[in-house]
């Protein structure tokens, strides 16, 4: 009996449709998220996190609705992230269906929505996500890495390692790492990054960014000390399906959730 | 009738999704009279054990206690399993309904919590766990953990042992989520919902 390392399936979403990611042979809509979402969680998907990436306030209306519809038949975690600034956005995300609601820029500029969201829907529905990029200074570009707002557009003037830390205290229930240097190379995961923040807090991190290979997987699993991994595109990368992802980081040593 | 209580810790959205995905007549209420009527009870919760004074403070507890002696089958989900031990280092101000003994504690240092993802189950005969075999995966998210205890009906380890379900007669409760635990998380609810 071990907890098993988790493998987070991400759908990016814009205006109601899944924009980038996993395409199955044989499916109907490779556009609807819920069609997505049921398929990753009965492919042995542990999780799946819908990020709204517009979030316009116009769309609010629309976000619901996917929310509602993908939350119907799935039995598996489910977390939604993207323009959520009040306590008021994560009710109605919650009203809809979602367990966890992820929150990023909102937090950076108000840090009370933390807690308000966790004393309201308990601290485990509070997901802090980092969008992070390695220092340039001189010094160690690590320990200095630095948070980045607004989709990764614009530094918040804070620092990575005393941001989550300052998360943790404030009562996340989970910190989401995207390393944005890593993001989109498919060259892995930053794992040096990642296992500074796993052992700068005491909550769960999941490390997100770069993931090319069932090797990236399991080395951030393991050097990275992450407690789980997210990919928007885990099927592209010549894996057949993620039972036989999860049998190669289970090579590795990794626990990982293989259903009887 | 199945009543899902409503003590405003977390949402119940998915709890009752999952009971109607089985086929159940499920209503939420915080009404004691509602409960008092129920065939069947379901204590969710995510969130505080603090929580729980909701249950007293709303006439609940005698309500819930009321039926429990009845012989009318109660599941407790996650705090809910809690609750039907005595209490919790969470808030050892609030007592739960002690219909085990022991009290729930947190997770021992140097382990992160909460303890959040898919662990497995040892499992022994159940009613409740009918169907799901040793080694099952299910899906937990708690920060203290119940103790092993007579009526404990599957086990898990995080650290160390604790219960992750609890069955005596029609007294049930499970610190995992089974709305969230997938098919076999689907199957638990069902072997709860078709109970006599």
């Amino acid at each position: 009996m071990t907890l098993t390392k988790r493998i987070i399936a991400c759908l990016d979403v814009n205006a109601g449709r899944v924009v980038k990611g996993v395409q199955f042979v044989d499916i109907v809509d490779a556009g609807d998220p819920a069609e997505l979402a049921r398929r990753h969680a009965e492919a042995g998907t542990d999780e799946i996190v819908l990020l709204d990436i517009t979030a316009t306030h116009e769309q609010r209306g629309t976000l619901i609705d996917t929310v509602e519809r993908t939350a119907k038949h799935l039995f598996v975690p489910f977390t939604v992230g993207g323009g959520i600034r009040t306590v008021e956005d994560a009710a109605a995300i919650f009203d809809a269906g979602a367990d966890k609601v992820s929150i990023n820029s909102a937090a950076i500029a108000r840090p009370e929505l933390i807690g308000e969201i966790g004393s309201r829907f308990g601290a485990q529905a509070v997901i802090v996500a980092i969008d992070a990029r390695r220092a340039k200074s001189d010094g160690d570009p690590v320990a200095d890495a630095e948070v980045f707002v607004s989709g990764g557009r614009k530094p918040a003037g804070r620092k990575v390692l005393e941001w989550a830390k300052e998360a943790e205290s404030r009562g996340a229930g989970e910190i989401l790492l995207t390393s944005m240097d890593a993001d989109g190379t498919r060259t892995g995961f930053d794992c040096e990054l990642t296992a500074r923040v796993s052992h700068a807090v005491r909550i769960p991190v999941i490390a997100s960014g770069g993931a090319g290979t069932a090797e990236h997987f399991a080395d951030v699993l393991l050097q990275g000390k992450a407690d789980a991994a997210l990919a928007a595109s885990i099927f592209h990368f010549g894996i057949a399906n993620v039972r036989e992802l999860k049998e190669a980081i289970a090579k590795r040593g990794v626990p990982m959730r293989l259903p009887c | 009738m199945i009543a899902v209580i409503d003590y405003k810790a977390g949402n119940l959205t998915s709890v009752m999704k999952a009971l109607h995905a089985v086929g159940a007549d499920a209503v939420a209420t915080s009404d004691p009279n509602v409960v008092l009527q129920a065939e069947k009870l379901v204590l969710p919760g995510v969130g505080h054990f603090s929580a729980t004074a909701f249950l007293d403070e709303q006439g609940l507890t005698n309500a819930i206690a009321n039926r429990v002696q009845a012989g009318y089958p109660f599941l407790g989900i996650c705090v809910g399993l809690q609750w039907l031990f005595e209490g919790s280092a969470e808030e050892p101000d609030a007592a739960g309904l002690g219909a085990f003994s022991g009290y729930c504690e947190r997770f021992i240092d140097g382990m992160k919590v909460p303890h959040v993802g898919w662990n497995s189950i040892q499992v022994r005969e159940s009613r409740l766990l009918k169907g799901v075999a040793n080694g099952e995966f299910v899906y937990f998210t708690h920060s203290y953990r119940a103790p092993v205890v007579n009526g404990t009906v599957a086990v898990t380890e995080y650290g160390l042992p604790f219960t992750a379900a609890v069955e005596r007669d029609n007294i049930m409760g499970v610190q995992f989520h089974p709305e969230k635990s997938g098919p076999v998380g689907l199957q638990i609810l069902k072997n709860f919902v078709g109970l006599p």
